[in-house]
């Protein structure tokens, strides 16, 4: 009997396999040359491997649908675009990190290598067409990240973060596993789309198995990304990791999760849309609750950004609750924000760090009267994460809660827009502080920015700026990516 | 054997590891086994399923389960080792240092 091979087209994973090769290349370099120059080289070799990988994705991506390895990779305009947020959300973190590792001693090989690792494992999570692809880029980019948030060995605070990290991450692994057996054993079938083809039939006796397996899916994907009531590790985790690796946690591992969520809602559990959308409602109304009203109370600034992070994932679930075309739009653009946001609130955090003083709000106390420009950047993205127009969180809350309203979920919007005026109170905190308090006597705020820090301000300032005013562009790309799932 | 009998076993190692995980006041070391338990209770899941249900995927994906927790396991206790060497214990109680 002739063996049927499978399809395997290379050429849909060049990305992939180009920063897998690099990556090892890198490692073993590491390994080779522990002096400085050879951590530079290696720091700046991560760089060029993102960028030459974010040009092989722009020149190998098939906007139409094509899969490979029988169905077990998808490659799609859904993929390019949440990929190439992806390597952004990688790429602008290790640029402005470099001084802030040397000054505390751990700008080592093994730290770029395991980000380009972590990397990796979401843009197989993005392109998964299969539960076994998820579930090994998952794991790929979770122990990538348990490592990274342990790095500073010496410090009882980051490894109590890599390990408490580590013991939710697992668990959560654990359970979504455990959800995939029981699809498994329903549909006989680890694929989406057969999963797809199962549900939409006449599921007999088995409904409460494949609803059950479905509710564990769904928990596992709130512990990761951290969804309330979910959500327990992530201020810990975020306070105790060096602040360079919370800063490529907060978005990187989130548009990673988000993009195989899409995957396995729409393309695996479509149909079953009535089944999926209240479980998301409940945790997209408790994570704005938990996200507003626990940050309020708040003096250390990374926690204050983690609960903040929390919220803005409740707001992205109500976006993917809603279960419209307008809906999935606007959280594609609502991710795409989130990055830029976030990543210029934490460059100016990595900025202003010195000698572990800048982690509390008050260490933020009368910057306006030192450094204005700094201030006024910080100002920026404060109020774009409050939501404040003409800046870009607002375009991405506005399509969001558009979306619900035109769904008819009106309830879900109001929840959604009174907690988001709740939660402009913390962060308006952060801009009193800067702006009408006197700056403590001993705190000069004098510090040399490097150009790579200058550039990624200058581009995420640019961004929130721009997107605000100007949303077209950005809402045809998300159109555009949504058409892989028609 | 039935497929049910599998199904009930899984279903009990399953609870013991989230219960050892969250009820467990002493040792991280029963934490790890914790997680351990709820993997294999996945594996066992898989392989019963697949066998009763003609498909060998299931089991493929077993093998998978296997050498990504074998990693797990491995990555876990390093970081495990680096909190042991900072705080000298490795008592669950006393990972409190941040909290908020």
């Amino acid at each position: 009997m002739p063996v049927q091979l499978p399809d395997i087209n290379l050429t849909l994973l060049l990305p992939e396999i180009f920063i897998a090769l690099a990556g090892m290349a890198l490692l073993l370099l590491t390994a080779w040359r522990e002096d400085q120059e050879g951590r530079e080289l290696v720091a700046n070799g991560t760089i060029g491997t993102i960028v030459v990988a974010m040009g092989l994705l722009w020149f190998t991506a098939h906007t139409t649908r094509t899969t490979t390895f029988g169905g077990m990779f998808t490659s799609d305009s859904f993929a390019l675009y949440m990929k190439m947020l992806m390597c952004t959300a990688a790429l602008l973190p290790l640029l402005v990190s470099r001084d802030y590792l040397k000054r505390n001693e751990i700008f080592k090989g093994e730290y770029q290598v395991l980000s380009l690792f972590a990397l990796l494992g979401g843009l197989i999570m993005a392109s998964s067409g299969d539960f076994l692809t998820l579930y090994l880029g998952l794991e790929l980019m979770s122990l990538s990240i348990y490592v990274l948030a342990a790095f500073r060995r010496d410090d009882k605070r980051s490894s109590e973060a890599g390990l408490k990290y580590f013991v939710l991450g697992s668990l959560a692994s654990g359970i979504l596993l455990y959800g995939i057996t029981l699809i498994y054993g329903a549909s006989g079938t680890t694929t989406f789309t057969d999963i797809h083809a199962y549900v939409s039939g006449d599921l007999h006796h088995h409904g409460a198995i494949v609803n059950l397996g479905m509710i564990l899916i769904l928990i596992g994907f709130s512990f990761k990304i951290a969804a309330a009531p979910f959500h327990m590790w992530a201020p810990d985790v975020y306070e105790g990791a060096p602040t360079s690796v919370t800063a490529f946690m907060a978005v990187m591992p989130k548009i990673a999760a988000f993009a195989a969520l899409y995957r396995v809602l729409l393309e695996a559990f479509g149909p079953l849309h009535a089944e999926w959308s209240p479980v998301l409602q409940f945790l997209a109304v408790l994570s704005v609750a938990v996200g507003a009203l626990a940050a309020i109370a708040q003096t250390n600034i990374k926690r204050m950004l983690a609960y903040s992070s929390i919220g803005h994932v409740g707001y992205v679930l109500i976006g993917l609750s809603v279960g419209s075309d307008l809906g999935y739009q606007a959280v594609l653009v609502y991710l795409a924000v989130y990055i830029f946001m976030n990543v210029g609130a934490f460059t100016l955090i990595l900025l202003l760090n010195r000698d572990g003083v800048g982690d509390e709000i008050s260490d933020y106390q009368g910057l306006a009267h030192k450094r204005p420009l700094l201030a006024f950047l910080m100002a920026l993205f404060m109020f774009s994460m409050a939501g404040i127009p003409p800046l870009a969180g607002f375009i991405g809350k506005l399509y969001v809660f558009m979306a619900a309203v035109q769904a008819g979920m009106i309830k879900l919007a109001i929840v959604g827009i009174l907690f988001s005026a709740v939660g402009a109170f913390y962060y308006l905190r952060v801009v009193k502080r800067m702006y009408f308090d006197q700056p403590q006597s001993d705190r000069d705020f004098e510090m040399e920015v490097s150009i790579p820090n200058r550039l990624v301000m200058g581009v995420t300032g640019l961004f929130v700026v721009i997107v605000g005013i100007f949303p077209e562009q950005i809402l045809t790309w998300a159109k555009i990516s949504m058409s892989s799932f028609q | 054997m039935s497929l049910n009998s599998y199904l009930i076993l899984s279903a009990i190692l399953f609870t013991i590891g989230v219960f050892g995980i969250f009820l467990n006041r002493k040792n991280v070391i029963i934490i790890m086994m914790g997680i351990e338990l709820i993997l294999l209770s996945v594996n066992i899941n898989f392989v019963a399923f697949s066998h009763y249900g003609g498909d060998l995927t299931g089991q493929v994906f077993t093998f998978f389960v296997i050498s990504v927790a074998a990693a797990e396991a491995a990555i876990g206790l390093a970081i495990l080792v680096t909190f042991f060497r900072n705080m000298a214990t490795i008592d669950v109680e006393k990972i409190d240092n941040l909290k908020g």
